[in-house]
């Protein structure tokens, strides 16, 4: 049968001048030429007579692979291996470098819920306006317009401008527009980390309608390994902007594991690079350590453990919230915590200076797993500062703990220990 | 039903069919209008009234300082009527170019999420200084009853053209100003200034008469032949010159081709950049 998606050798560079945060403006361009004419003259011959090694960067490269009509295909990988880069080629929205897709049918992608909805318009207007954004027909939109409201569940707000909705309603009422597209070919970005719990098994309920009795081609992105597990027969690990492997989704998810493993046994201390955008701040690095004991990112699980994390600040009397959050293998964000919690909700205000912020974890609180921290500063509710995803990864194992007989499946159930007490009485 | 094939690949300058495809996007171009239109005057007094208002006003303005106290000529007609229709012409221009020069930054969450024919923003947003338009145009049909004149049965003809090139120079225009503003936010700050620029060299205030031989020079800028022709076939204020008119026609082509021509080489990165 003839696949209904061909990728051939795509790529995608970027110029890594065309990275640098925030947007040019011409006397950014000026001022470099009228402070180093010299050197200015000779980029420019040297890009003319095409001498320059420009700085490339290759977010994707020599991707290779088909999917067949009804097939639910997930995309796993680390932040930054590419992901989202193949989904925008595959989309549309930005071409790639090389290589040629072949798409056979309509295409819908999902890469973020609510596109273009429009807080002044109401919840009926904004259907019509977020469909026709997503390539539906006006006629299709109001065929299923009963039906997308529904499923939103939003009764009585219909005609009430969005920008008076709860976050939760105005997330059912994206998502529903976009779960009815009728397209031959969904592609999906993650969206299903959003919404409260009930909707998100609603949403993967919807997922599961669309892959398994609609038959509908779906690709699928995410960061949970389990709803890949639940609805994904294939998929593909990207690394390093590369296929890594594509094969059926537990062999990948098994790699996945293991790479995530072997990172492991080097690193128990991470020094991060400086590359923040904001020069005010730096996370130099982070460490774990047993408590009162080595550095280490093996822990028992009734071990208590201090995550350290150092830090430098450039700036006089700034309140900033640090924060870290720990993730399990699943991508389940299991807990976070700030240091404002241990100052009674109070933000600490840094002066200029170097900084060790030093987070007990208690023994018998996670459940044995793998985990990430994701590591962030940020003035509360402005903006973020420093952000680190999987700053560090750590392991907590089993010294006979409660999970142990439920082995690989434990972190299916749960992800932290209950110490709940049960007791029992015999009625009879 | 039909299964459509798409082909990604690195991307080519332009082709014919993109014009298909904005065709089949027609309905986008309609809902994006249409937004544009119904949250404009969201939580205004008077609402859709500004669309009126403000070309009234200045209006009122002008004619005070240029007519009354300046006594700048007017090729014989009243002064507020004739300030009138070259406002309206002018104010449709140079709104579609401010709207159109930002549009891509207004509408960038949507444009690194989803994909539909970029050229649709910048067209849906002079569509919408269009119908601002229409909507003022009826304080001068009420003018020029007041002041009893009746357009030429030419002119009724050569309006709709006029039009179309007052459409065509702000989407030529708009277009290569939103490509540069996407990569330069210098437009934002230099806009404003180079509009008001614009209105002093294009015969708003003053008939284009003042040029006397040099007029055709003038006639590069679209707006000028747009005006002038306007207030000869609905005042008739000279004789219909269609030479202006073509020479109009030709420079507002050239206009947008270049535009579209910028638009599309700098569309590739915008996802990117923006």
């Amino acid at each position: 049968m003839k696949p209904i998606i061909e990728v051939k050798n795509i790529g995608k560079k970027y110029d890594i001048t065309h990275q640098r945060g925030g947007y040019l403006t011409l006397r950014d361009v000026l001022t470099s030429i009228f402070k180093n004419p010299f050197s200015f003259l000779k980029t420019k011959t040297k890009q003319i007579i095409g001498l320059e090694t420009k700085e490339e960067f290759w977010a994707l490269k020599d991707i290779n692979f088909s999917v067949q009509k009804g097939e639910v295909i997930g995309i796993i990988g680390h932040n930054g291996a590419g992901k989202s880069t193949l989904l925008k080629i595959l989309s549309q929205i930005t071409p790639p470098t090389t290589g040629e897709i072949k798409i056979h049918g309509r295409v819908g992608s999902l890469l973020e819920v609510g596109t273009g909805f429009h807080p002044e318009l109401t919840g009926r207007e904004n259907i019509f306006l977020n469909g026709a954004i997503l390539g539906m027909k006006k006629k299709e939109i109001a065929k299923k317009f009963d039906e997308i409201v529904e499923f939103a569940d939003i009764g009585k707000f219909l005609d009430t401008p969005v920008k008076y909705y709860s976050s939760g309603m105005y997330v059912r009422l994206a998502f529903s527009v976009a779960a009815h597209m009728e397209t031959d070919i969904l592609i999906v970005d993650e969206v299903l980390a959003v919404g409260d719990a009930e909707f998100q098994k609603k949403c993967l309920g919807k997922m599961e309608e669309i892959t398994k009795q609609q038959g509908r081609t779906v690709l699928f992105v995410s960061h949970n390994l389990n709803s890949i597990k639940e609805l994904c027969k294939k998929t593909i690990l990207i690394e390093n902007g590369q296929i890594k492997a594509f094969n059926i989704t537990d062999k990948i998810l098994d790699i996945y594991n293991e790479n995530n493993n072997k990172i492991i046994e080097n690193k128990s201390q991470i020094e991060f690079e400086n590359n923040n955008k904001n020069k005010d701040f730096i996370f130099k690095k982070i460490w774990i350590n047993k408590e009162y004991g080595a550095t280490t990112n093996m822990i028992l699980h009734n071990q208590d453990f201090d995550i350290n994390v150092e830090m430098e600040i450039f700036k006089e009397s700034w309140p900033l919230e640090i924060s870290l959050t720990i993730k399990n293998s699943n991508g389940v964000n299991v807990t976070s915590t700030s240091l404002s919690d241990s100052e009674g909700g109070k933000v600490y205000v840094f002066k200029r200076g170097l900084y060790k912020t030093v987070t007990k974890i208690k023994g018998d609180f996670l459940i044995p797993d793998t985990y990430t921290i994701r590591l962030y500063a940020h003035e509360k509710g402005v903006q973020d500062i420093d952000i680190r995803d999987d700053a560090i990864r750590f392991k907590i194992i089993d010294a006979g703990s409660t999970m142990h007989s439920y082995g690989e499946a434990s972190t299916y159930w749960s992800c932290v220990f209950s110490n709940a007490n049960w007791e029992i009485q015999e009625l009879k | 039903m039909e299964t459509p094939t798409t082909i990604i690949k690195p991307k080519k300058l332009f082709s014919f069919s993109d014009l298909k495809e904005i065709w089949e996007y027609r309905e986008l171009l309609y809902f994006f209008t249409w937004r544009d239109l119904k949250v404009r005057y969201k939580q205004t007094a008077i609402g859709v009234l500004w669309a009126v208002f403000q070309p009234f006003i200045t209006m009122v303005v002008f004619t005070v300082f240029f007519g009354g106290l300046l006594k700048i000529s007017s090729d014989g007609v009243p002064y507020p009527i004739f300030v009138y229709t070259g406002l309206l012409f002018w104010q449709f221009f140079s709104g579609a170019l401010s709207d159109t020069s930002n549009v891509m930054i207004a509408n960038q969450a949507i444009i690194t999420k989803v994909y539909f024919p970029r050229l649709i923003l910048p067209i849906s947003t002079v569509i919408t200084k269009f119908i601002d338009f229409g909507i003022a145009s009826i304080i001068l049909v009420g003018m020029m009853f007041y002041y009893g004149y009746a357009p030429r049965l030419v002119g009724l003809f050569i309006l709709p053209l006029l039009l179309v090139i007052t459409f065509m120079a702000s989407v030529g225009l708009g277009l290569f100003l939103a490509s540069i503003n996407v990569k330069y936010r210098d437009v934002r700050y230099a806009l404003p200034f180079f509009i008001q620029i614009l209105m002093f060299v294009t015969p708003v205030i003053y008939p284009a008469g003042i040029a006397g031989k040099y007029s055709w020079i003038l006639a590069l800028n679209p707006m000028m032949g747009v005006i002038q022709s306007a207030r000869a076939a609905l005042l008739g204020t000279t004789v219909l010159n269609w030479l202006l008119v073509f020479i109009s026609l030709v420079a507002t082509f050239i206009l947008m081709l270049f535009g579209i021509y910028m638009f599309k080489k700098t569309e590739r990165y915008f996802a990117d950049i923006i």
